[in-house]
Order: structure tokens, then C-alpha cells, then sequence
């Protein structure tokens, strides 16, 4: 690990405006950025441990939403029976990745802000133009098997990792911010991730020193929630695929339905097409495989992941099955 | 094994282990506290030593370290609780697990300088004057082990485990999230996932933690 000066802060201005400094980084859980400062991917020359901000606790907001602060941990966020009744999706998806003592540490902001495990990334003696910029992409002609199929680009397939991010892309979240100059904003999570491009190490619309304070979900929509997950073991394994369904449906069609997928791109792969697709459609089989093929329709495989297109259009089927108890 | 026979007199296993595989006679009297070299991979000076007071076991430690030192090697390397295993290093098999301020973590992942005041109970500290924690017990009795490695962790582990869910935290294995779900034999292996056994002693490991899970109940 590369020498860094520590520095634990407890006013948000002070460890905001030290961040925007050059090889800043963050730290909270610390679960994804150590692992990586040992393996000298990241290597900042400062890091701010954020762990004593009043970024803490759960609150309902007045449109019966909730606020959740970016320092809550995985297990908290999960095991909160708000959550737990309004957007049992959430801690599905949550309590569907990593373990237990991974969850202990890990916070809301720092899951969202998580890097991809794309092995060329971690592998330091392979190119990789997010780790190092104009070195080109390992993974293009590599053992892709876990990368993206949709959204990517030539310079970069790495797949976004979080189940958390899944489930709060279908639940239509908005990450509040504040920058190192005070400045507040509200970012739809469909907007924090960069789609690779040219720029595939940057993976966000943050500024430097910007902080992510808290996560507020919307009211639940109608319908039932649904976070399906398909991976290598039965836990503790990053998703191939996985679908967070809201459906809505009355007797013998769909009313509304939100549809994202994990595993298949740079982020959260909201799909209106799916979702203007199943608008109206009966409950058969036939809908969801439309809905399926039409969220897929641009997607292309590099050789060892293009099992992923059939199996991310064969899980939307059995989650929308589920969903809407037509199994 | 005949390694014990051909330990010197006073000289630890683990001390054996040391010079057998750093092959330097330094291990004999090395200070654990300038151990802390071999554990980082670069040996660069460091830029600004911290002190750091830790709550361990119910002592308080005062450190002065390099911040690039992880919780877990702070542990062995500088205060000699060689309990806490070093795995993988990178949170993928849980045999650094530890309790702090009474959630279980992955000590490899955590800076020790992250975590002044914070209360740590590691395997040292799960027995007490009247013998054994129930969950150590527990492995004994059920045999949950073979080489032993993962024990600590999975102790620590099982040990934190009651306790989410005498708290009531769900797991991916409860079919009916909202629900206070029973520890059943799906729940305990889901819930204890983070800790890999090598020696695929799962079975024993469960039939202990149910046996906890019973007597607690009983």
C-alpha cells in the first residue's frame, strides 16, 4: 500500500473542501477502496474518514418517502422495518450481496460509489483503460465472462456490481450531494453513472470533493417489488444477472411496471422498453418474453458473457412471473 | 507431526512457523511491534505516524502506527492476539473476523486507525473465568473443525450472528422479508456465508450454532 496521510473529520465543509485537493479519497466503510489501496489500484495521497459526519439515520420524508443517510450500513438499511415493508426490493437486493460482515461496514453512499470487479481492473499487469487510462481494455478479447452487454463501449465492458443499486434505480432514487464549496444538488440515480465512452475511469458525475449526504426514495409505487439474482454460488457471489421488478396489474394485465437490470451494464440498467412494453400487456409468458427481447434488443456479448443476453431476458421472465403470481 | 519435539525450548509453534518460512534467525527476538514491515507490501517510509486507543477485549491499548496498518494486523502484529486469523487479506474468506461495538466485521478491510474508541472483542475475549463462550463449546463438542484456521473466524462469526437476529434482521434467506424468521438450518448457512471453511467442515459448524440456537432457546 502506497503511504497516505489520514485525516478523520467531523464537519462536512472541512472534509469536503480537503477532498477537492488532488488524490483525495473518502473513506467510510472502506471495504472496496482498501482492498484496492492494497493491490496500489487506488492510491490516494489523503484520505478523509468520514465515519463521524452526521450522516447517519433513516427518516420518513414529508411525501411519505425516506431519506437515508449516506453513512447508514448495508445491514442497517436492510433490516429497517420501514424498508422492509415499503421497499421489500431494497433489502432483498441488499441482503442479496456480499456477507454479513461485509454489509457491517459497507454504507449506502460508498455501495453506490463501489468500483467494478472486472478482473482486468484488479489485475495490474494488464491493460485496462479504467485503471490507467489509454492502455487499452483486457477484458475485450479476455475472460469476459462477468461484463456488460449493454450500454458499453470498446475502450471499456466493466459491469457496475452493486444489487443495492438495483433495486433503488427501479425505485426511482435521487442522491442529494453537497460540494466542496457548500453547494447542494439532487442527482436522479439513473444520472450519477458515466457511461464508459472514451473516459471509462471516470465513472461518475461527482466533482471532486463533492460528497453524497443521503439517498431519498420516492413513496413505493403501487404494485409488488421483486429483486431476483442469478450467480455462480447461492451466496456470497456477484450476480451474472439480476432484475428489480415493480408491477402493478390488475385481473389479467399489467398497469405499470418498472424494470431494472444488474450485472449486464457500466450501471443500473433502467429498461423503458421493457417497461413501456409490458404497459397494458396481458400476464403471459409471451409478454414478459417481449419485454424481455426489447430491453435486450441493443444488447452484443464479447464471447464468454453473451450467455448473458438469454439469461437476463430468462430472468425478467421468471421475476415478472413471480411478481405477478402467474408462475 | 513431530514438530514438537524439535521446538526449543520456549520458543512458540507460531515462532517455529516464522523462522521455517522467513528463514531468518531475527524471528527469535524480533519485537512483534517491528514486525510491521513484512506485513505492508511497500516499505516506504511512512509519511505521519498516528495514535490510536483501542478497546480490546475489555483493555484499553494505546498504538502508535503507520495508517496503512489494517485492524487485523495490528492485532497480531503489534499486540500478539494471534487469534484472529489472516485469510485471503482481501474480505473474501472471514477468517479475520471480529466483533466490533457488537457487529462482526472483516478486520482486513478496516484500518486500526479508523477505529479509536471503538469496543473489539476478538476470539481471546469470548471466554471468560467460567470456562469457554457456549459457541466455542459448541465446536468442540460437534467436532466443527479440522485444521482449525477458519475456527476463530466462524466463532466470532456465529457468535454475531445470534445476536442479528435476536435483533430481528432478515437475511436473503428469509422467504417473507417483513417476517421475524426462525434460525433454521437455510438461515444459519445464508447468514454465515462470509466465512469459508477449507476443510468443508460445514455440517459440524451448523449442528453447533443450532445447538447454541436450541440452548438459547431452552
Amino acid at each position: 500500500m502506497k503511504p497516505f496521510h489520514y485525516e478523520r473529520s467531523s464537519d462536512v465543509s472541512s472534509a469536503c473542501a480537503v477532498a477537492a485537493r488532488p488524490a483525495s479519497k473518502f473513506v467510510a466503510g472502506g471495504t472496496n477502496l482498501i482492498d484496492l489501496m492494497k493491490l496500489e489500484i487506488e492510491t490516494p495521497a489523503q484520505i478523509i474518514d468520514i465515519n463521524a459526519l452526521p450522516l447517519g439515520g433513516i427518516e420518513e420524508t414529508p411525501e411519505q418517502g425516506l431519506r437515508i443517510g449516506a453513512l447508514v450500513t448495508n445491514s442497517a438499511l436492510a433490516a429497517d422495518m420501514n424498508v422492509r415493508r415499503k421497499y421489500p426490493l431494497l433489502s432483498q437486493a441488499i441482503l442479496a450481496g456480499a456477507s454479513g460482515q461485509l454489509r457491517n461496514k459497507a454504507t449506502t453512499g460508498g455501495n453506490l460509489l463501489q468500483r467494478t470487479r472486472c478482473p482486468y481492473f484488479y489485475d495490474t499487469t494488464k491493460p485496462c483503460n479504467k485503471r490507467q487510462p489509454g492502455s487499452g481494455c483486457a477484458a475485450l478479447e479476455g475472460l469476459n465472462r462477468m461484463n456488460a452487454v449493454l450500454g458499453v463501449s470498446d475502450n471499456c465492458i466493466a459491469a457496475h456490481p452493486s444489487d443495492m443499486a438495483v433495486a433503488m434505480t427501479a425505485l426511482d432514487a435521487r442522491i442529494e450531494t453537497i460540494a466542496a464549496d457548500g453547494a447542494t444538488r439532487t442527482i436522479p440515480i439513473d444520472g450519477l453513472y458515466r457511461a464508459p465512452g472514451d473516459t471509462p475511469n471516470i465513472e461518475t458525475v461527482l466533482q471532486p470533493g463533492e460528497l453524497i449526504k443521503s439517498v431519498v426514495l420516492p413513496p413505493p409505487p403501487p404494485g409488488r417489488q421483486i429483486y431476483r439474482k442469478v450467480r455462480d454460488r447461492a451466496s456470497y457471489a456477484f450476480a451474472l444477472v439480476s432484475v428489480a421488478a415493480i408491477v402493478a396489474h390488475e385481473k389479467n394485465h399489467v398497469q405499470d411496471a418498472r424494470v431494472a437490470f444488474g450485472g449486464i451494464s457500466y450501471k443500473p440498467w433502467r429498461s423503458a422498453q421493457a417497461e413501456s412494453t409490458l404497459s397494458g400487456a396481458s400476464l403471459t409468458r409471451s409478454s414478459y418474453d417481449a419485454a424481455g427481447t426489447a430491453a435486450l434488443k441493443n444488447a452484443r456479448g464479447y464471447g464468454h458473457n453473451n450467455f448473458k443476453i438469454p439469461l437476463a431476458r430468462r430472468t425478467l421472465r421468471a421475476a415478472l412471473a413471480e411478481v405477478t403470481g402467474t408462475i | 507431526m513431530k514438530q514438537s519435539s524439535d521446538r526449543p525450548l520456549g520458543v512458540t509453534r507460531r515462532r517455529v512457523l516464522e523462522v521455517g518460512t522467513i528463514a531468518s534467525a531475527l524471528s527469535f527476538v524480533r519485537d512483534p511491534r517491528l514486525a510491521q514491515a513484512d506485513t505492508l507490501s511497500d516499505a516506504e517510509a511512512s509519511p505521519n505516524l498516528v495514535t490510536v486507543g483501542l478497546q480490546i477485549n475489555g483493555r484499553a491499548h494505546t498504538l502508535t502506527l503507520d495508517p496503512r496498518t489494517t485492524l487485523l494486523d495490528a492485532l497480531r502484529e503489534h499486540l500478539g492476539l494471534t487469534g484472529t486469523k489472516k485469510g485471503c487479506d482481501q474480505g473474501q474468506c472471514g477468517a479475520c473476523t471480529v466483533i466490533v461495538n457488537g457487529q462482526r466485521i472483516n478486520s482486513c478491510l478496516t484500518l486500526a486507525v479508523m477505529h479509536a474508541g471503538d469496543e473489539i472483542t476478538t476470539i481471546e475475549g469470548l471466554a471468560n473465568d467460567d470456562g469457554l463462550h457456549p459457541m466455542q463449546a459448541a465446536f468442540v463438542r460437534r467436532d466443527a473443525l479440522q485444521c482449525g484456521y477458519c475456527t476463530p473466524g466462524q466463532i466470532c462469526s456465529a457468535v454475531a450472528v445470534l445476536a442479528e437476529h435476536k435483533a430481528g434482521w432478515p437475511s436473503y434467506a428469509t422467504a417473507d422479508i417483513a417476517s421475524e424468521p426462525m434460525l433454521t438450518e437455510a438461515e444459519i448457512r445464508e447468514r454465515m456465508s462470509g466465512n469459508i471453511c477449507r476443510c468443508s467442515a460445514y455440517p459440524n459448524i451448523v449442528a453447533a450454532i443450532r445447538d447454541v440456537v436450541e440452548g438459547d432457546r431452552t
